[in-house]
């Protein structure tokens, strides 16, 4: 450069600039860091030729090693699947009473099945199956539509009231607000708390037992246990799914409520939903 | 020394400059960016993709402003623990029709790239009204208001222009019949052959638990529920797009 200028002071050469006489020292980079600098052109050329990198005409270059994302994860799975290969096809080919019969793979079984329910059911019964309003309570022994594990499979499987599957579990509660009237629907809800506890007024139960006996024995039975061929909750016990209250009776005879879960075989498989069986059975009941 | 010489001038000319940080610029751009658009495996066609239906469109509308996309990512990654947990990892084609995407590296929720499906309209409608009742341990707001705003379907039509401004495939069959296929989806005793056949794999039917009104629920619950089911991944070979 035409104004070279070393400072008198330190030796060291100035950056040529001066303003209102004052100088800036031009230091050199520090070695090292000049080096590791240079170090790192080196390594992303090597990682150029090792990885995909250069866009080419219709594709870019693979790279030595060929890597892939996707090959990498389905390397990945394949592993998985290799690890529990004994288990998963024995799980393939075994009844679920056979699954259940054989200590070890039984285990097997319950945990793939609760590694699913975690990732799959566990925003509708809660993570821990314990259930919510409009949710079962999965870890007791009162089952909605069967208990025995190839019942379960079929829930899993295919689903309650779901549309996109032929096989799917259905059953209607009809509206009883167009059957009965308000003060008739106040009646059977007195009576069917009267199963469990105590209605607000005792002097309804009597005509609210005769109306059970003509509207909804038809389902929940005479003893109003429940059908599981139906779905028909047993009023009996004092397992709510919609709230125990006479309220909450009386609504869900004016609009019934009709939950819906999705049919999974399409989506996890035949053998994940056997797991899952398998688990769901294994948390209360043992039917 | 001839080179940082002219490096000088450079330094010491302002417009010189800026041509030449443009130009430096540009190449890095062009480089990185312009191979996108055409090599074969960024723009992999998959079959089963459509636009979305009036009734999603209005739902993703409500998606979107109400910043669902803050705590919800959109974007499956091709790793085990996603993969396992979600499902099929999300392909670019299945945002080909999201202006703008919804794809996002923080997730407070859930990733729901292919939440449709997965849970019944009545959970979806309980979980947005008190998502507490259902997940205890979930932190998401309550927006139980959608079920009581209607839903404003006024600017449906205007709404798939602007997308097709975009380049979304919108016809104008679709255009012509908007206003009436976003009622139709959501009405159960309506006739949605239409819809259906403009929108394959549209989920019809009552959304929010009450077919008499059309709500914001309807529709942004029309949308969760067909996120990620239009591409059937049993015939789909993900070898061929390996990258």
């Amino acid at each position: 450069m035409a104004d070279k200028h070393v400072d008198e002071i330190s030796g060291v050469e100035t950056t040529g600039h001066e303003w209102d006489g004052i100088r800036e020292l031009n230091n050199p980079m520090p070695r090292w860091w000049v080096y590791t600098f240079y170090a790192t052109i080196i390594w992303s050329i090597g990682y150029m030729v090792v990885y995909p990198a250069v866009p080419l005409l219709t594709d870019a270059t693979k790279g030595v090693i060929g890597y892939s994302s996707r090959a990498e994860l389905s390397a990945e799975l394949a592993d998985a699947k290799t690890a529990q290969a004994g288990n998963l096809e024995k799980i393939a080919a075994s009844s679920l009473d056979q699954i259940i019969a054989d200590p070890q793979l039984h285990q097997f079984a319950v945990a793939a099945g609760a590694s699913a329910f975690k990732g799959n059911c566990a925003p509708g019964p809660g993570s821990g199956a314990a259930g919510s309003a409009g949710f079962p309570h999965l870890n007791d022994d009162d089952r909605l539509w069967g208990g025995k594990p190839e019942e379960i499979y079929q829930t899993v499987a295919h689903g309650i009231r779901y549309t996109g599957d032929d096989d799917t579990r259905v059953s209607e509660m009809p509206s009883f607000a167009e059957i009965l009237q308000p003060e008739e629907i106040k009646q059977t809800a007195a009576y069917v708390v009267s199963l469990t506890g105590t209605p607000s007024d005792a002097a309804l139960v009597e005509p609210g037992k005769a109306l059970f006996e003509a509207n909804c024995a038809s389902c929940h039975g005479a003893d109003a246990k429940g059908n599981r061929e139906f779905g028909a909750p047993d009023l009996a016990d004092a397992l709510w799914l919609n709230g125990d209250s006479e309220q909450a009776i009386v609504a869900q005879m004016k609009a019934p409520k009709h939950g819906v879960m999705p049919a999974w075989l399409p989506r996890l498989g035949d053998t994940t939903v056997k797991q899952l069986a398998v688990f769901v059975h294994s948390l209360g009941g043992g039917e | 020394m001839s080179i940082l010489d002219k490096h000088a001038t450079l330094e010491r000319n302002a417009t010189l400059l800026l041509v030449g940080s443009l130009l430096v610029v540009s190449i890095g751009g062009i480089v990185e960016i312009a191979p996108l658009f055409y090599l074969e495996n960024t723009i992999e066609k998959v079959e089963g993709m459509r636009p979305y239906s009036p009734l999603e469109l209005a739902g993703r509308d409500i998606y979107v402003r109400e910043g669902c996309y803050v705590c919800h990512s959109q974007m499956i990654r091709p790793f085990r623990d996603e993969v396992e947990r979600y499902g099929h990892y999300s392909l670019a084609a299945e945002s080909m029709y999201d202006h703008p995407f919804q794809w996002g590296s923080k997730r407070t929720g859930p990733d729901l790239a292919r939440v449709g499906d997965r849970y019944s309209n009545e959970w979806h409608v309980q979980h947005m009204i008190e998502p507490r009742s259902v997940v205890p341990e979930s932190v998401m707001p309550s927006y139980g208001f959608l079920k009581d705003t209607p839903l404003d379907v006024r600017n449906v039509a205007a709404a798939l222009k602007a997308n097709s401004a975009v380049g979304v495939p919108y016809t104008d069959e679709m255009i012509e019949n908007a206003a009436a296929d976003i009622k139709a989806q959501a009405d159960p005793n309506a006739d949605t052959s239409g819809v259906e056949a403009r929108y394959p794999k549209a989920k019809l039917g009552d959304f929010d638990g009450d077919p008499q009104k059309l709500t914001e629920m309807d529709a942004l619950v029309a949308y969760l529920q067909m996120l990620g089911t239009l591409v059937d991944f049993s015939t789909y070979d993900d070898t061929t797009g390996y990258r």
